[in-house]
């Protein structure tokens, strides 16, 4: 395990070196997202926001994809569930998220086959050995983990395994960028791009965001130096006055990502025409289903799922805190209702959730910044 | 404009702050049915424990919520402490253990953290039907070696045979009685401001060693569990640091949970600094790719003791003496602020809440 290399991105002085630079930088108010969940997760388990000038604020971005998954979606992966004779895979954050009625945990507990994968191979090995179960995967997520579930796909196809599906839920991550960049109460200065995806997709796809938008894009690693490093970069261009993606990540993120995944993706799986994000609504062309050739491994062409939209709890304001309009800690529910134990919202169940890392590691800041203010 | 942001901040922290003190001083259990969280030895668990079990039993003994009870006998001239755990690890032999020295070493260190001599243990096991004989008997020679070293006698016990698919081939329940030494007065209660914060040695390497066994992760790690008797160890503490406050052997839900214990039945606030914990590099390197923090993953031969600052190099000198205190260190201290907190100094010069486990340690995706 190559843990120096870690230790160097985690070096005291090269972080108190960066903070420097970004209190010399700073010389205005400013609001940069972190598009991808696994940033959220850093900054908060580190205490990097300890480090930041007060008018450098860091808001969280719709990057989790636990966060993102609507209420209705996890109303069929339990249906799908419950069916007899199904084992239903899945990966460990999914099974605390609630539904309309329960999350998958207690459907567990209520007698449905759930078990967690920490990859699609592993449910695809379960299908190999159980022949007369049916084992469904349900797969989530940005770029990052499409592939693998691309390439769990493709081999299902070739060993002829019948008793394989997979629940598609994979979106993609620039129609979101898109739709928080056009909606209305939208106050960014910059993104920190998201740096696995990127290892997939590539540089090309956010160039949009400088031209049409011009908001820096910063793709980062996820150590703190690389954060606080990438937050030096966007507040370089803000001062600056340009506006462009640059590769912060670039001992992982080539500019034209991987082609051999982007290749294995297209050939299983195509846009849908829309797609349902938690809070944000629907997004056109955001999220992908399996192509019709992979139509016996499609869960939801084999089993009779409900595919009920469900609204979101009223009370819930998911959406506004994945547009980075208010802070977790603003939401009404926040910390009373909704916690990690009893979430109410999608953003409370994942460690790379806004609210769940905010409720975990971030309440003493507030709470010393509180007693400050 | 100020003054307005101001004052809704300092509503938040007031709601924020009512909100966590009224679920820390009450656990309810609200679930429908049992999950795994239940067994999590999180927050569920406590939820289970403290919203069920302590009000059901309620007595002064159970209340103390110490490792194990300390009761007196005799008009008060001899103490005892009386223990019980169960054991349903899978698999049955893990590296660096099995199923039967964990039952006794788990008890016998239940038994070492009230600062008792463990003496009398039972053995009550439940087998399930078609068990390898051979595998039981691997089991319980490991019983015998295990209760041997560290002195203490299988007394009684019990054996059921449950039909095929009933249990998961062996469970295994001890309970352990020992003798408090003269003096000996370790509870969370003691625990004082200014304090320190003393860990034994590298942490997460049990749960992480039986994680790797279980998921077949395919990580090439040489992770051994530490599952070790501690009352030697606690022994040779208490004698070099007398007022020693409190331990505790953070077992299930890792160190988070049992300092998250401390500062709750003590009304005092922990400060941690990362940079002090001992990980081993295999465990840190498998916790960074599950994505799962050290500190919340079990120990077996691990304790954390409070122990007051005066006497807190002798307490590490001590530790340190010992084989299975090698590695231990000062990882940090007790405060009075923030009550009921444990707030991790975080490597990098930030900081951030230590809260206790909540849910399965389960891996993130992403």
């Amino acid at each position: 395990m190559t843990m120096r290399y870690v230790d160097e991105y985690r070096s005291p002085a090269l972080i108190r070196e960066l903070a420097e630079e970004i209190g010399r930088l700073a010389d205005r108010p400013c609001k940069i997202m972190e598009v991808c969940g696994g940033h959220t997760h850093a900054i908060y388990k580190h205490g990097l926001q300890d480090l930041l000038p007060p008018n450098v604020e860091l808001v969280h971005g719709p990057g989790c994809p636990v966060c993102v998954i609507p209420m209705g979606r996890i109303d069929d992966a339990i249906a799908i569930a419950r069916m007899p004779g199904v084992i239903f895979t899945t990966f460990g954050d999914m099974m605390r998220v609630p539904s309309s009625r329960g999350s998958l945990l207690d459907a567990k507990a209520e007698g449905a086959d759930v078990r967690f994968v920490y990859s699609p191979l592993d449910a695809l090995a379960l299908a190999r050995r159980t022949p007369n179960r049916e084992v469904v995967f349900f797969a989530v997520g940005f770029e990052t983990t499409a592939p693998s579930t691309a390439a769990t796909l493709l081999r299902a196809r070739e060993e002829g395994l019948r008793n394989f599906s997979v629940f598609c839920n994979h979106v993609t991550i620039i129609p979101a960028i898109k739709a928080i960049l056009d909606s209305p109460d939208m106050r960014l200065d910059g993104f920190i791009g998201p740096g696995h995806v990127s290892t997939i997709i590539g540089l090309r796809p956010f160039e949009f965001i400088p031209r049409s938008y011009g908001k820096p894009v910063v793709v980062a690693g996820f150590e703190p130096a690389d954060v606080l490093q990438s937050v030096v970069m966007i507040l370089r261009q803000l001062r600056s006055g340009t506006a462009r993606v640059e590769n912060q990540y670039a001992r992982v993120v080539r500019p034209d990502g991987n082609r051999k995944a982007l290749e294995i993706l297209s050939a299983t799986m195509e846009l849908r025409p829309y797609f349902e994000w938690r809070g944000l609504g629907f997004i056109n062309h955001s999220a992908l289903r399996l192509r019709d050739e992979l139509a016996a491994w499609d869960a939801e062409k084999r089993f009779a799922v409900p595919g009920v939209r469900v609204t979101d709890p009223k009370a819930c304001q998911c959406g506004e805190v994945l547009k980075g309009v208010i802070k977790p800690w603003q939401c009404r529910v926040f910390g009373n209702a909704c916690t990690p134990e009893t979430p109410i919202g999608t953003c409370m169940v994942s460690p790379e959730g806004a609210c769940a890392a905010y409720y975990n590691y971030g309440r003493y800041s507030l709470m010393r910044s509180g007693a400050g203010a | 404009m100020t003054a307005r942001i101001e004052e809704s901040l300092a509503r938040q922290v007031e709601r924020m702050e009512r909100a966590r003190l009224a679920r820390r001083t009450r656990f309810v259990l609200r679930d429908e049915h049992v999950t795994l969280s239940h067994g999590s030895g999180g927050k569920a668990t406590h939820n289970l424990v403290e919203g069920l079990l302590v009000p059901a039993f309620a007595n002064a003994a159970l209340e103390a919520q110490e490792d194990a009870a300390v009761v007196a006998t005799n008009g008060d001239r001899e103490r005892l402490a009386f223990t019980t755990d169960s054991y349903v690890v899978s698999p049955l032999f893990f590296p660096g253990g099995d199923i039967g020295r964990l039952a006794v070493h788990g008890t016998v260190n239940d038994l070492a953290m009230v600062g008792a001599v463990p003496r009398y243990l039972s053995v009550g096991l439940i087998l399930e039907e078609g068990l390898a004989i051979a595998t039981l008997r691997r089991v319980v020679d490991s019983m015998r070696d295990a209760a041997i070293t560290a002195g203490v006698q299988v007394v009684t016990g019990d054996t059921k045979v449950v039909p095929r698919g009933k249990a998961d081939l062996l469970f295994i329940n001890t309970s352990g009685v020992g003798v408090v030494r003269d003096g000996a007065s370790l509870s969370a209660r003691n625990v004082r401001p200014g304090d320190r914060v003393l860990l034994s040695g590298h942490v997460g390497d049990h749960g992480m060693a039986v994680m790797l066994a279980r998921e077949a992760l395919e990580l090439e790690a040489e992770i051994l569990s530490d599952t070790a008797p501690l009352h030697a160890l606690v022994a040779a503490l208490l004698a070099a640091a007398p007022h020693t406050r409190c331990l505790r052997d953070p077992t299930r839900g890792g160190v988070a949970t049992s300092l998250n214990e401390i500062v709750q039945h003590a009304g005092v606030g922990i400060a941690v600094d990362e940079d002090r914990v001992p990980v081993r590099p295999a465990v840190r390197g498998a916790c960074e790719i599950l994505g799962l923090d050290p500190l919340h993953i079990a120990n077996e031969g691990k304790l954390l003791a409070i122990v007051p600052p005066e006497e807190a190099d002798l307490a590490l000198a001590a530790l340190r003496n010992h084989p299975l205190g090698a590695a231990a260190e000062t990882i940090g201290e007790v405060l009075a602020e923030p009550e009921g907190m444990v707030v991790l100094r975080t490597g990098v010069g930030g900081s951030r809440v230590l809260d206790m486990l909540v849910g399965d340690p389960l891996p993130r995706i992403c």
